[in-house]
């Protein structure tokens, strides 16, 4: 193998001859000729032949999220946003999908081959499968988001990484759990699964029996690709549309109950409050504009296409508005593409900056009618009387307010 | 008019239910597990009924002694008030009547103590999960009762039988997941956001 590398003498040479073509300006036969040149070039190496790599020239990348250290001093920590800033179109590459765990910066190294998933409890006929068995059975394919609970923008926070970057979306592909508990059987009386992951602290959540058997999908793959580590390889429950927590990394096994069971995952999200618990199982409708957002510099005024994404646990989103006057006049958004249930949602304005100051927000309306709410809208719900602040109840779905200076420099105008 | 529609909603999926339960298995693939591998790897627990809970005894004050030997001391402190990890005795606080307010500290807060007992079995200790023999989970949870004064008697045995029995401060003072809610409904009835 080694003699089929260019040696370095090669190497010099053929870059000298590209480069020598770049000189020669519009004497060169390429049709490239008249343009700048590449930095450098890379020959094809065998390293390369089995995992691309991204640009040098691009350097987006994950933070730890909410201005704490992931992973902590004590490995506790990893939430992790991802750079929705620099995001082209809906697809959170997997390599820079949000992380947040249940406890801890420990990624389980699991072997697929001796990984099962089993299905008991209120069943018929209880199940173990293999990752084998799992991929024989009707697969399906679909686009659908994931938000961690903590995904709250405050007043601090620059960029939309910072605001928003705890949601990513992507291809999730695998069998749907009703799939499963049809052949396992559900008995009379059950109303909840408790998932279970294999990790160090066997993580679990209990989720309704009426969830598992709608949307829920036990996911094999991400992105065209086996699911990341990170994200739970090789298995992970997808419970479309309800908070992050839910969907159980690493899943290995499936209990069905007849009563919710407050174990690992669910007593850390456990609430006082009914109208706060309720808020706090499915996403409500949320948007936010990702270009231009906190951080960025407009170059001037002129056009510009306001573009960012939506999306909401209810289904799918129906329409997106977008305010250039900080809430006085909304205009309706252009949605990219066909919504889809559960999935994050692409949106664009054509805009003209005049260059005054003013303040950009979008808003999200889903197919159930709930409108995203401006942060003083929810809390006014929750608490009518006037100079009161009321803490927003259940996962924060208002509206991101982005203010551009007259110099076109992009702000956090949450106060 | 809200009714009407939870009602046509529960009649619809009543009849999903039945179409449901009429199919047996179908793609005949996957094999049943034995029960001793049900039994290893159940490791769920009722919280309310206890049903799961291995047979076992324990007592805060051989507790008291774990919490250092098995290295709880090491990272929650040597009274579960000073370490890095989170701090599981309650703080004094102005309004003992909510216990919510003694902040988000397992053995006080979980509102049923098969919680606490689910919980150290499944994720304690930090590195070493999985090692404590159910003996030594009743101990710890004893323990941890003893420091929050839930239970005043270092000698009291705790067991798969009477942990389940034991009050909680939060005892039904929480809130369920809504059990009206279905795929496709709003996430609160009459929230408009």
């Amino acid at each position: 193998m080694a003699s089929k590398k260019p040696t370095r003498r090669e190497f010099i040479k053929t870059s000298a001859t590209l480069a020598s073509g770049v000189a020669v300006g519009a004497a060169s036969k390429s049709a490239s000729g008249q343009l700048e040149g590449p930095e450098s070039f890379t020959l094809g190496s065998d390293e390369m032949v089995a995992y691309g790599e991204r640009s040098q020239f691009v350097n987006s990348v994950r933070i730890a999220h909410g201005g704490r250290p992931s992973p902590d001093q004590f490995g506790l920590d990893f939430h992790i946003a991802t750079p929705l800033q620099d995001q082209m179109g809906i697809i959170a590459p997997s390599s820079l999908h949000y992380v947040g765990t249940t406890r801890g910066s420990f990624t389980p190294e699991i072997d697929p081959e001796k990984h099962r998933l089993m299905i008991h409890g209120m069943v018929d006929n209880p199940l173990v499968f293999t990752m084998e068995e799992l991929k024989r059975l009707p697969s399906v394919t679909r686009m659908h988001f994931i938000e961690c609970a903590g995904n709250r923008a405050n007043s601090r926070h620059v960029t939309v990484q910072e605001t928003h970057g705890m949601t990513s979306n992507a291809l999730w592909t695998g069998v749907l759990l009703s799939t499963l508990l049809e052949e396992a059987g559900v008995q009379d009386g059950a109303k909840w699964i408790v998932a279970e992951g294999v990790e160090e602290v066997k993580g679990a959540s209990s989720i309704p029996l009426s969830k598992a058997m709608e949307d829920c999908i036990v996911c094999y793959g991400m992105n065209g690709e086996p699911v990341r580590p990170q994200q739970g390889f090789p298995l992970r429950l997808m419970v479309p549309g309800f908070e992050g927590i839910l969907n159980v990394k690493w899943l290995r096994r499936i209990k069905l109950t007849d009563e919710f069971y407050m174990t690992y995952n669910d007593y850390g999200h456990l609430r006082q409050d009914d109208d706060d618990a309720a808020l706090s199982m499915q996403i409500g409708p949320k948007s936010v504009i990702t270009y231009p957002s906190g951080g960025q510099q407009l170059e001037g005024p002129g056009f510009y296409e306001v573009r960012g994404l939506a999306w909401s646990g209810g289904g799918r989103v129906s329409r997106v508005e977008v305010t250039t006057d900080g809430g006085e006049t909304w205009f309706d958004a252009d949605i990219r593409g066909e919504a889809q249930p559960m999935a994050h949602t692409a949106f664009s304005f054509n805009w003209t900056w005049d260059g005054e100051p003013c303040e950009l927000q979008s808003r999200c309306i889903d197919e159930l009618g709930s409108i995203q709410p401006t942060r003083e809208q929810a809390q006014q719900f929750w608490n009518p009387e006037p100079g009161q602040r009321a803490r927003l109840k259940g996962q924060d779905n208002s509206i991101q307010p982005w203010r551009i200076d007259g110099d076109g420099s992009v702000h956090n105008a949450i106060s | 008019m809200r009714f009407l529609r939870l009602k046509l909603i529960a009649i619809a999926l009543l009849l999903v239910g039945i179409t449901a339960q009429a199919q047996g298995p179908k793609y005949g693939i996957g094999r049943a597990p034995t029960s001793e591998e049900v039994r290893a790897w159940d490791i769920a627990i009722n919280p309310f009924t206890g049903e799961e809970l291995p047979a076992g005894a324990g007592t805060a004050d051989q507790g008291a002694e774990l919490f250092l030997s098995k290295g709880c001391a090491g990272c929650h402190g040597t009274v579960g008030t000073d370490g890095l990890a989170p701090r599981l005795v309650k703080r004094e606080i102005a309004t003992p009547d909510d216990p919510w307010q003694w902040g988000r500290i397992l053995p006080i807060r979980a509102p049923y103590a098969p919680v606490i007992w689910d919980y150290i079995n499944r994720g304690m200790p930090l590195g070493a999960e999985g090692t404590l023999t159910p003996d030594e989970v009743y101990a710890l949870t004893a323990y941890l009762l003893f420091l929050n004064d839930v239970i005043d008697d270092d000698l009291m045995v705790l067991n798969q039988e009477n942990l389940p029995e034991i009050e909680m401060p939060n005892k039904d003072n929480w809130a369920p997941l809504p059990d009206w809610w279905e795929p496709g409904m709003p996430r609160l009835l009459d929230y408009p956001y």
